[in-house]
């Protein structure tokens, strides 16, 4: 019979909670760039200009049709050979994750885009308002709010995803499980640690993201 | 090019007129559904559209406004051509332009359901005209007025029955205080019951003297309140007069075998 010890564990603890800071750094600066770049690939889509419409569904395709391991692997070891330079691995790691957030992001904008009744925008345009301040203010608005609970799903997924960056040596979260590990010999410990770390912190995420969706659900 | 400009211009086509629109043609795809559409609207005039569901009217209509681009003629706001784009641009205006001075109800309401009645009213003053956000309630609280909701300033679209919502729209048009207003199928989402108070308003911007162009489904209302009657049919205007003429004593075949159906 196993037996439990979860002390080691907590005498690790401040590598825990460095490897959540990191976690946390990583997904959140990931979130904010990929958004912005999110948006960025969006207007693109829907700019009715085709040159800009492939070239960004290009991009979209590429990062979604390939695994992100594989995405981080080719930034850090492919990407210098081919540039001639040295990237750093945080640079790697955060770029990858960004781009990676990027092209998921931009489906989810464009769908909520697309799902305003086109009479929004007409009613807009009607009052004499540009393009512009249509998007800014009417579709926006509307748009945001229906697309929240798949914002919140996919930023745990990115969340999660975050882990993968261990592989190149980022001293993220899991990262730090197989530190504590080496040093404890106590994998069932220091994983399931790590573990009920994620959980912790996501949990309340999925029952807010189940939460909107009811709420918009009633108020549509 | 031809040397020859040929001006198609309505009988009523003075020099108070506000929106003209001159051998408009437009088509969806293969489908021709505007075969050269001339209408001038004067100050004060008020000009309903009839014909059967498919003839065009509701097309035309949007190309008024250009939320319709279409595919050959003009439009004229008070004699200045329409551009193709928003912003003025040399002797055209733009559609921005256009679109300031002359307001549109549809079928379908279209209020932003994420604004209050009162926002929804306000929304063009204060974004588009620049008024103070004091200023625009003001006078967004008058058209409430008007149109019988100063009650439901605060309410959302969601809460208002249809009729509501188009008395609504019509405020929202008004509050940009156009020079022109045209209204598409603005009763033919309603239910039969509600129709009345939205006919109301409309009977009473008449009244004031609104220049209007109303695409309808009632015969007798705009019988009513017209000073034309134009009847479209497969993307031409094929019958057009006064309302005696074109709604109690037709004799174009096609309008009299039209408006027997409403009369059944």
């Amino acid at each position: 019979m196993y037996s439990w010890s979860f002390f080691p564990i907590f005498q690790a603890s401040d590598l825990f909670l460095w490897g959540l800071w990191v976690t946390v750094v990583y997904t959140f600066g990931s979130i904010v760039l990929g958004l912005v770049f999110g948006l960025a690939l969006c207007f693109c889509r829907l700019s009715g200009n085709r040159v800009l419409d492939w070239a960004a569904q290009g991009f979209q395709e590429l990062f979604r049709c390939t695994p992100l391991l594989v995405q981080l692997l080719w930034f850090y070891y492919a990407l210098p050979l081919l540039l001639g330079i040295n990237i750093d691995n945080h640079v790697a790691a955060m770029a990858t994750l960004s781009l990676y957030a990027a092209a998921f992001y931009a489906e989810i904008f464009r769908g909520g885009i697309l799902s305003i009744a086109k009479g929004q925008s007409e009613a807009g345009a009607a009052i004499g308002m540009s393009k512009a301040q249509i998007m800014r203010r009417i579709v926006l608005p509307q748009a945001s709010r229906r697309m929240l609970p798949a914002f919140i799903n996919q930023s745990v997924i990115q969340f999660k995803n975050t882990s993968l960056v261990s592989v190149i040596s980022v001293a993220d979260l899991a990262y730090m499980a197989s530190v504590v590990n080496g040093q404890t010999y106590r994998p069932l410990e220091s994983y399931t640690a790590v573990a009920v770390l994620y959980f912790v912190i996501l949990f309340p995420l999925t029952r807010l993201a189940d939460y909107i969706e009811r709420r918009l659900r009633v108020s549509e | 090019m031809k040397e020859k400009k040929v001006m198609s211009v309505a009988p009523s086509a003075a020099a108070d007129t506000i929106l003209e629109a001159r051998g408009i043609a437009k088509s969806f795809g293969q489908l021709p559904v505007l075969k050269g559409i001339d209408l001038a609207l004067g100050a004060g005039e008020v000009v309903s559209i009839i014909g059967p569901s498919g003839s065009g009217k509701s097309t035309f209509i949007r190309c008024m406004n250009m939320l319709e681009r279409p595919d050959a003629g003009e439009i004229r706001f008070r004699g200045r051509r329409v551009g193709a784009r928003f912003a003025d641009n040399g002797a055209e205006i733009g559609q921005g332009t256009l679109r300031r001075h002359v307001g549109m109800v549809f079928q379908h309401f279209n209020l932003f359901p994420h604004r209050t009645v009162l926002q929804n009213v306000t929304e063009g003053p204060t974004v588009v005209l620049g008024q103070s956000q004091k200023e625009a309630e003001a006078v967004a609280m008058d058209y409430l007025a008007q149109v019988g909701l100063a009650d439901k300033r605060d309410a959302w679209p969601a809460q208002l029955s249809g009729g509501q919502k188009q008395r609504v729209a019509i405020a929202r048009a008004l509050a940009m205080q156009p020079d022109a207003l045209l209204l598409d199928e603005v009763t033919s989402a309603l239910d039969p019951e509600l129709v009345g108070e939205v006919l109301g308003v409309v009977r009473r911007l008449a009244d004031q003297g609104m220049t209007m162009a109303i695409v309808t489904h009632e015969i007798s209302f705009a019988a009513e309140v017209s000073d034309r009657v134009v009847f479209m049919e497969g993307g031409v205007i094929a019958a057009e007069g006064p309302p005696q003429e074109i709604c109690r004593e037709p004799k174009h075949e096609r309008l009299k075998a039209f408006l027997a159906r409403f009369n059944a």
